[in-house]
C-alpha cells in the first residue's frame, strides 16, 4: 500500500499540481488528439469477503470472480451492449440448423507457467471439467451436447443433439473459464492446489496471497495482446470493516469501490470527493434483481392472491430511495428489464394499497391467523430496514409479520431447508434466464440444498413446460412469444415477487482510466486499465 | 506448600481448564444452526446433494455428535488439530500465520497500558494532597476513555490520523509490495502498529490506573509507612520499595484476568483496522462454521489466557512471599 509520496502539508504541493495540471493541458493542445496510455503503476482494490478460492470456475463465489477474472480467462465475453465479444475464441461460427458451433482459438497464447494454450484445454474444460463440477451445465450438457471435438491445435467444435439458444452465454468469461488442462487433468478438480495459486492465460499472474491481508498480481509480461496491460500489478487488499473501507478510498489507498464495498448510506458524501468518478456501467451482464421469496406451501402464502396483495402493498419506490438510496430501479417483472427477455408489455404492481385489501378480501383468508416469519439474513444494515418495512408494510393487510435475523450462515441453512415464511434474497440473472432465474421456478429445482434453487415450492406444470420450451427454441420472435408467456404466468402466480432491480455504482478515483470495458466489470480482466497520474 | 508442588498442581489445574475450554466450545458451536457444507457447497455455486453429503462425509460431520468430540479430543492429544476444508489448508498453519500479529498487537497493546497505567496511578495517587488538579485531569480523563466504545473510538483515530492528518496508516499490518528491509520494515510496521495498539490500549489503561491510584492511596496509608517515614528513609525509596510492591498484587492479578478480554477487544480492532489476526480468523470460521479452525483458536486463545493466569500467580507469590507460605492459602 503506498503511502502518499509527499506530506500534505507541504505548501508547495497543491501549487505544483496546478502546474502539472497546466503542463498536461498544454501537452494536449499541442499534439496528440488521444491521450497515451500511461505504462506501470498498481492499482488498488478491495477483495470483500475474502474469496474462499481464486479460481472463479470452481467457486463462483463474486470475490473470486472479481480475483481470478484478472488470471482465467473464457472462450468470449460480453460488451455493454451485451454483444458477444471474443477473449480467447479469436472468432466462432454458428451453422444455420443451431446444431454445430464452430470456434477459432487466438493463436500463441501461453499459459503463465509456459505450456502453449490450445483446443485441448477448451475441450478438457468443458468435456470433463464443467460437466463434473457443475451439475446444472453438465445436465444441460447431456440433454444437448452430442460431443466438443479438437478439429486442429486452434479449433473446436461443439456438436449439438438439439439447439441451444443460451449456449454462447454458458461458455463466457465470467463464468466459464478455460482451465489448463495440463494442470488439472486426473486430479480431484475442487480440491486442486491450483485454486489457490492459479495459473491463467490473463494479463495478470497470480504472485502472493497473504491470508486476511492482501492478494496480490503481477504483471503478465507475455501476455497474449501486445502491449498489454499497461499496469504493473493488482492488489486486492482485505479490509472487513466498510467504514474503514471507506476511509481507504477517501485517502487514495484504494483506487476504486464495486458497488457493495461501501454502505449504501455513504455513497453520497464518497462520490462527492474532489477526484472521484461513479459509474454504473459494467453490470449489464449480471442484471441483479432483489426478490421477496415466498413460501408458498405456507397458508396463507399459499394463495396466489394473498401474494399478489403483498406485492401491491410494498411502496418499492420507497425501498430504492429510501432504504438503499437510489441504487436501484423498481423491478418490472421476474425477467431483468434491460434484458430482451422481459415482456415489456407485462403487468404491473404498482403501489396500490386499496387494491392490496381487495385482494385479501376477495381470498376470503385470515391472513391474521397465523404469524408470518420474516427471515433476515445478514446482509447489512438496508437488508435490515428493508425487513422492518415490509412489517409495517404489511401490517394494514392484517399480517402478523415478525422479523427473525440471523446469521448469515443460519439463513443459508434455514433457507435451503425452506424454514421461512418470508426472505428477501437477490440474484444475478447473467444473460439468458434459463440459465439461472429458471432454478427458483423449475419444480425439478425443488431442492433442500440451496438457497438458490426452488425453495418456494413453487410447482406449476405449465411453468415448467414452458421452460422446457424456451431451452428448446432457437433465438428470435418465437423464443421471445414463449418467454413473455413465461414471464406473464410467473408474474401471476408470484411464488417469488420481484422488488428491485440492482443498481450497482463503482466509483474510482479518476485518475483510474478504462475501468468499466465489458458487460462484467466485477472478472473484466483489467487488461487496458492504467493509471493516469500518481495516486492522490 | 513447596515450588515444584505449587507449580505442578496449577499446571495440572490450567490442562483441565482448557479441556474444559475445549468440550464446552465444542458443544456450544454445534448448538447454533448452520453447515458448513452447505455453505461451502453455496459459495462453489453447487446444489447438488451427492457432493454435499460427500463433504460432510469428508469433515466428518455424518457422525454421531459425541463421538466427533471423542475424535477431536484425539487429535488434540496428538497436537493436530485438524484440516479446514474451506480454506484447503491445516488449522494450525492458518493459525501460525496469523499468530503473530495478534501477539504484537495484544503485547504492545498489554504493556503499554499497564506500564502507562500504573506509572500513572501512582502519580495520581501522589498528586492528590499537593496538586489535586492532575489527579482529577487523569482519574477523569481515563474515565473517558473507558466509556467510549473502542471501535467507534478506532474508526475516529482512523479519520483524524490516517484521513485528515495523514500521519499514519489506515489498514493492514505492512505496505504491501514496498520491499523494505531492515529498519524501514520495522519502521513501517511499528506505523501500521500504532494506531490499533492505541485504540485497544485505551479501554485497559483506564482500569489499570483507577486500580493503581485506589492501590497505592490505600497502601500509603498503612501502618508500614508511617514506620519507614518514622525510619527517616527517603519518600522516593518508600513509595518504589514498600508502596508500589504491594499496590501492584491487585494489578498483577487483574493483569491475568484482563487478558481473555483483551483477546476480545483486539477481535474488534482487528476488524476495524483491517490487521490480520486469530481474532478475525475465528469471526470469518464463524461466518463460514468452519468448526475446525474455530476450535484451534478457542485452543489457542484458552492456552494464552490460561498461561498468562499462570505466570501472574507466579509473579504473585515473588511480590508477596506469603501467598503460598504454610497457613495461608
Amino acid at each position: 500500500m503506498p503511502d502518499r509520496p509527499s506530506s500534505p502539508s507541504s505548501p508547495t504541493r497543491p501549487l505544483r499540481r496546478v502546474l502539472m495540471g497546466l503542463a498536461a493541458s498544454a501537452l494536449i493542445l499541442a499534439g496528440s488528439v488521444q491521450a497515451e496510455p500511461r505504462e506501470g503503476g498498481v492499482l488498488n482494490l478491495v477483495a470483500q469477503p475474502e474469496p474462499p478460492s481464486l479460481m472463479h470456475g470452481v467457486v463462483s463465489h463474486v470475490s473470486t470472480q472479481y480475483v481470478s477474472g484478472k488470471i482465467l480467462q473464457g472462450l468470449l465475453t460480453y460488451d455493454t451492449a451485451l454483444q458477444p465479444k471474443p477473449v480467447l475464441a479469436k472468432s466462432w461460427t454458428i451453422a444455420p440448423d443451431g446444431l454445430t458451433y464452430t470456434f477459432d482459438l487466438q493463436d500463441g497464447v501461453r499459459w503463465h507457467d509456459g505450456q502453449p494454450f490450445t483446443s485441448a484445454d477448451v475441450v478438457f474444460s468443458f468435456q470433463t471439467f464443467y460437466p463434473e463440477v457443475d451439475k446444472r451445465l453438465g445436465g444441460i450438457f447431456t440433454d444437448y451436447v452430442t460431443s466438443i471435438e479438437a478439429t486442429g491445435p486452434l479449433q473446436v467444435v461443439f456438436h449439438l443433439k438439439k439447439p441451444f439458444a443460451p449456449l454462447l452465454s454458458s461458455l463466457g468469461s465470467g463464468l466459464r473459464p478455460v482451465v489448463p488442462r495440463h494442470l488439472y487433468e486426473g486430479t480431484d478438480f475442487r480440491n486442486n492446489p491450483y485454486n489457490l495459486k492459479p495459473v491463467g492465460t490473463g494479463p495478470f499472474v497470480f504472485e502472493e496471497w497473504k491470508r486476511g491481508a492482501y492478494i496480490k498480481l503481477g504483471k503478465n509480461k507475455d501476455y497474449w495482446k501486445k502491449g498489454l496491460p499497461h499496469l504493473d500489478g493488482i492488489v486486492f487488499h482485505v479490509i472487513p470493516d466498510a467504514s474503514s473501507r471507506a476511509a481507504a478510498f477517501e485517502r487514495g489507498d484504494i483506487q476504486a469501490l464495486r458497488s457493495g464495498d461501501a454502505d449504501y448510506s455513504d455513497l453520497k458524501r464518497l462520490t462527492a470527493l474532489p477526484g472521484v468518478q461513479s459509474s454504473e456501467k459494467g453490470w449489464e451482464l449480471y442484471a441483479g434483481l432483489a426478490f421477496l421469496q415466498i413460501n408458498t406451501r405456507k397458508p396463507p402464502l399459499n394463495n396466489p392472491k394473498v401474494r399478489q396483495a403483498i406485492l401491491y402493498a410494498l411502496n418499492r419506490q420507497f425501498i430504492v430511495d429510501n432504504i438503499f438510496f437510489g441504487s436501484g430501479k423498481v423491478a418490472q417483472g421476474p425477467f431483468v428489464s434491460t434484458t430482451p427477455y422481459h415482456d415489456p408489455n407485462l403487468a404491473q404492481y404498482a403501489y396500490d394499497l386499496k387494491k392490496a385489501k381487495a385482494l385479501i378480501a376477495e381470498s376470503g383468508v385470515d391472513v391474521g391467523a397465523v404469524r408470518i416469519r420474516l427471515l433476515n439474513g445478514e446482509k447489512g444494515g438496508a437488508w435490515e430496514r428493508l425487513a422492518e418495512y415490509t412489517k409495517q408494510a404489511l401490517q394494514p393487510l392484517g399480517f402478523k409479520v415478525q422479523v427473525v435475523t440471523s446469521d448469515a450462515a443460519t439463513w443459508f441453512q434455514r433457507v435451503s431447508d425452506w424454514d421461512f415464511d418470508l426472505t428477501y434474497n437477490f440474484i444475478f440473472q447473467i444473460g439468458d434466464p434459463y440459465l439461472t432465474t429458471a432454478y427458483l421456478y423449475r419444480s425439478d429445482y425443488i431442492l433442500k440444498t440451496s438457497p438458490f434453487a426452488n425453495v418456494s415450492g413453487y410447482n406449476s406444470p405449465q411453468a415448467d413446460a414452458l421452460w422446457s420450451q424456451v431451452a428448446d427454441t432457437p433465438e428470435g420472435e418465437q423464443r421471445r412469444q414463449v418467454y413473455s408467456r413465461l414471464e406473464n404466468q410467473l408474474n401471476n402466480d408470484l411464488p417469488i415477487a420481484p422488488i428491485f432491480e440492482m443498481r450497482y455504482p463503482t466509483l474510482f478515483h479518476s485518475q483510474v482510466k478504462n475501468l468499466l470495458q465489458t458487460a462484467t466489470s466485477l472478472n473484466e480482466d483489467d487488461e487496458s486499465v492504467y493509471l493516469d497520474g500518481p495516486a492522490p | 506448600m513447596n515450588a515444584a508442588l505449587f507449580l505442578g498442581a496449577r499446571l495440572g489445574r490450567a490442562l483441565l481448564m482448557i479441556l474444559g475450554v475445549l468440550v464446552l466450545s465444542f458443544l456450544l458451536i454445534r448448538l447454533a444452526p448452520g453447515d458448513p457444507a452447505l455453505l461451502m457447497a453455496g459459495e462453489a455455486g453447487v446444489d447438488d446433494a451427492g457432493y454435499i453429503d460427500s463433504l460432510r462425509h469428508d469433515m466428518g460431520l455424518d457422525q454421531p455428535l459425541p463421538r466427533q468430540l471423542l475424535i477431536y479430543l484425539g487429535r488434540i492429544a496428538h497436537l493436530d488439530l485438524g484440516y479446514s476444508y474451506r480454506n484447503q489448508t491445516s488449522v494450525w498453519s492458518l493459525i501460525a500465520e496469523r499468530l503473530p500479529a495478534t501477539l504484537a498487537l495484544m503485547g504492545s497493546a498489554f504493556l503499554l497500558s499497564s506500564l502507562a497505567g500504573i506509572a500513572l496511578g501512582v502519580l495520581a495517587a501522589r498528586s492528590r494532597e499537593r496538586r489535586p488538579w492532575l489527579d482529577g485531569l487523569i482519574a477523569q480523563g481515563a474515565l473517558l476513555l473507558y466509556a467510549v466504545p473502542t471501535f467507534w473510538l478506532a474508526m475516529l483515530l482512523i479519520l483524524l490520523f490516517s484521513v485528515h492528518l495523514d500521519w499514519l496508516p489506515a489498514f493492514g499490518l505492512e505496505t504491501v509490495a514496498a520491499d523494505l528491509h531492515g529498519w524501514a520494515w520495522l519502521a513501517d510496521r511499528l506505523r501500521h502498529l500504532l494506531l490499533p495498539c492505541l485504540s485497544l490500549s485505551f479501554l485497559f489503561l483506564a482500569l489499570y490506573i483507577h486500580l493503581t491510584r485506589a492501590a497505592t492511596l490505600e497502601a500509603l496509608g498503612q501502618e508500614y509507612v508511617y514506620t519507614a517515614r518514622a525510619k527517616g528513609l527517603a519518600p522516593r525509596r518508600i513509595l518504589w520499595a514498600h508502596v508500589l510492591r504491594n499496590a501492584l498484587l491487585p494489578v498483577v492479578t487483574f493483569a491475568g484476568l484482563q487478558l481473555g478480554q483483551l483477546a476480545s477487544g483486539a477481535l474488534l480492532v482487528e476488524v476495524v483496522y483491517s490487521w490480520p489476526g486469530i481474532g478475525r480468523l475465528m469471526y470469518d470460521a464463524l461466518a463460514q462454521r468452519d468448526y475446525g479452525v474455530l476450535m484451534g483458536g478457542f485452543l489457542v486463545i484458552s492456552t494464552l489466557v490460561v498461561g498468562f493466569n499462570l505466570l501472574t500467580d507466579l509473579a504473585c507469590r515473588l511480590l508477596d512471599p506469603r501467598i503460598g507460605a504454610p497457613g495461608q492459602s
